[in-house]
């Protein structure tokens, strides 16, 4: 009972700390609309330049950070529940790579953009993850062997990715380079449209799937046991979270370890093993304020907001490692 | 019995020197214009002005060759020397973030405080390789487990992402560096100015001196500090020495042919396959593989994409990354 008001709370503050982030980035701006005017704005209230900037720019914008933070959330905490492994998230075992090398290749080589470039980098992150798990497959594919596989896999497509902007033109190259590095710079409606579709679709599986998840946490046996068809939830909940984190990269770029972070803040905050709602708004405000924060840092020059999650989650990822090795369950 | 056997090994070893030399003859002659094996002797025995093929040999053959037999012998070398002193069949300059640490030094130095003239690039990337290499490892190391294959990666993982981060903020704000770093980061040996050859010629030196005379304490870390420390060895003047000879050669290499990945990872298995774990003779194995893999590749990107090239750190993923799955593959991996 007092994890399920904690959950409920938790979730209630962080659905608040969530829009209060997206008003602020709303507001903020070489045009400052005032907080009062945000909300009045996006329903076309107020006056004309505040209407114009909210609605067609900086409305876009939050909303695309929202939807890529909720989606690299739950991309995140599916992954690291089913392998039962924090370290098991989209970016780290390589799936954020595929992704990228299929982008940038649809970029440079193809010239491609818009819904075209969405498509391949989801099959740029179906075929990668496909590999990463048969590789690491030998009579069950460990989570040890899947993290290393992923590893090494991610840098062989970081040679491609590096070969193919070489072959690029430079100015093709520098967009390139911020795609790569996870940006919100410049997102319109277009850009949003299609990931809000899919997560239309996708989120609703991610919550009829959860409780097949908590069954599998539970051990494939004792699954089994209690009815459920464990490899056709296990291959169900790959796919979605494939998906997820596909659409994400393919409308912000791989944006550095929220994936990875997400769920394991969200599981702290709730107090149990298993935080699907409050991982995806975890992931939404982090990338609300990283984005805020690649915005605002330098003034007049808008950072990719990939470097400002590179540069606070990796100090994460080595702290958890620190502290894993001491209590000896690393590795 | 034991004199024959070091022998036979010396022999094999001279064996592989000269299907090196051939291999470095191959690299002088083969290209976007092949140019007979003759002809490349005569252009480095009596050098003519006029011959349009003596230029081509002289100038940029040549120079490309020397460039990948240092930075491949560095490389190999380094690769064995962190295997051994990690104890960790995963160590390898690229994965472990050594690699990105010198890019991100060198990006520092060159779009930041505005330096030119590969000489102070150099001790840019020597600092940004040695302090990238003692975090990684010293993170990986924390606590009772000690630096598993999975820590360091995962460490060497995150030191990569966290200075990648740091790297292209500043190339983001710069295009004129972005579009120098960008084919210098692909790892290639063309094109690079012999001066800088000449002026990373005793570090590479110094560094390949060190690494091969580290060879006997290799041997006995590989069996337990406990045990190297009753075997008298000075296990922490060895850590720092075998340290520095891999600063030395990564920041050399790196300065020079750029990050390539892989080739330290993947040689010193080799070499351990043709010898055995003895590290007397897997670093000099190490030394004179490791080149035999990148001007191999390097010949190989040549050919396959003519009228281009593929940069031979595209070829060395290509070739090493199916090694390095293979390698976790095997079971036995977990122990070591």
């Amino acid at each position: 009972m007092t994890t399920v008001v904690r959950t409920a709370s938790v979730t209630g503050v962080l659905a608040v700390t969530g829009f209060a982030a997206f008003c602020v980035s709303i507001s903020v701006g070489e045009l400052r609309v005032p907080l009062t005017d945000v909300v009045p704005a996006i329903f076309g209230a107020g006056d004309p330049a505040a209407r114009f900037v909210v609605g067609e720019l900086r409305l876009p914008r939050a909303l695309a950070a929202v939807l890529v933070g909720a989606a690299f959330g739950l991309s995140g905490a599916v992954f690291q529940s089913l392998a039962r492994n924090p370290l098991a998230s989209p970016d780290i075992i390589g799936i954020s790579s595929g992704a990228s090398a299929a982008a940038v290749f649809g970029i440079v080589v193809l010239g491609w953009s818009g819904n075209g470039l969405v498509l391949l980098s989801l099959l740029g992150a179906l075929v990668t993850a496909a590999l990463v798990y048969a590789l690491a497959w030998k009579q069950g594919a460990s989570s040890y062997r899947l993290v290393l596989v992923g590893v090494g896999v991610a840098a062989a497509l970081a040679a491609v990715t590096s070969y193919l902007l070489t072959k690029a033109q430079i100015y093709d190259v520098q967009e390139a380079v911020v795609w790569l590095t996870g940006s919100l710079n410049g997102r319109l409606w277009s850009d949003v449209r299609p990931l809000g579709l899919a997560m239309l679709v996708l989120v609703p599986m991610v919550l009829l799937l959860t409780p097949s998840l908590r069954l599998l946490q539970l051990g494939d046996e004792t699954a089994t046991g209690l009815g459920l068809h464990v490899e056709r939830a296990r291959l169900l909940l790959v796919l979605v979270a494939v998906a997820l984190a596909a659409g994400a990269t393919a409308a912000a770029g791989p944006v550095a370890f929220v994936a990875f972070v997400s769920a394991p803040i969200a599981r702290r905050l709730v107090g149990s093993p298993l935080a699907i709602v409050p991982a995806a708004l975890v992931g939404a405000v982090l990338m609300l304020v990283a984005d805020l924060v690649a915005r605002e840092l330098l003034g007049t020059v808008e950072l990719p907001v990939g470097i400002v999650t590179g540069i606070v989650g990796a100090p994460y990822l080595l702290w958890l490692l620190a502290r894993s090795n001491r209590i000896g369950s690393g590795g | 019995m034991a004199v024959q056997t070091h022998r036979w090994r010396l022999a094999w070893l001279l064996v592989a020197v000269g299907v090196l030399v051939l291999v470095v003859l191959a690299s002088v002659a083969v290209g976007t214009r092949s140019i007979p094996v003759g002809t490349v002797l005569d252009a480095l025995v009596h050098p003519s002005a006029t011959e349009d093929a003596h230029a081509v040999v002289r100038s940029l053959r040549v120079p490309r060759t020397v460039v990948g037999l240092l930075a491949g012998a560095a490389l190999g070398l380094a690769g064995a020397v962190m295997q051994g002193v990690t104890r960790n069949p995963l160590a390898d300059p690229g994965l472990l973030g050594v690699s990105a640490g010198a890019s991100f030094a060198l990006v520092l130095g060159i779009s930041v405080l505005g330096l030119t003239g590969p000489v102070a690039y150099v001790w840019f990337a020597f600092a940004g390789a040695a302090v990238a290499s003692v975090l990684v490892y010293g993170l990986g190391a924390i606590g009772s487990g000690g630096a598993t294959p999975v820590k360091l990666a995962l460490a060497g993982a995150a030191i990569t992402a966290f200075l990648l981060s740091m790297t292209t903020a500043m190339l983001l704000l710069d295009q004129r560096t972005l579009d120098e770093y960008r084919f210098w980061s692909v790892g290639s040996v063309a094109g690079r100015d012999p001066d800088l050859i000449a002026q990373l010629g005793p570090f590479f030196a110094v560094g390949a001196l060190l690494a091969l005379a580290a060879g006997p304490v290799l041997n006995s870390l590989a069996l337990g500090d406990d045990v190297a420390r009753s075997l008298g060895r000075r296990i922490g003047l060895a850590r720092v020495t075998a340290a520095v000879s891999v600063v030395l050669l990564v920041g050399a290499a790196t300065a020079l042919a750029g990050p390539i990945g892989f080739v330290g990872l993947t040689i010193p298995h080799v070499a351990r396959a043709i010898t055995g774990p003895d590290y007397r003779w897997v670093l000099p194995w190490s030394m004179v593989l490791a080149p035999m893999l990148l001007l191999g590749s390097d010949v190989i990107g040549r050919v396959v994409a003519r009228p281009g090239e593929l940069q031979v750190g595209i070829v060395t993923a290509v070739i090493g990354a199916p090694i390095f799955v293979m390698l976790v593959r095997q079971r036995r991996l977990a122990e070591l």
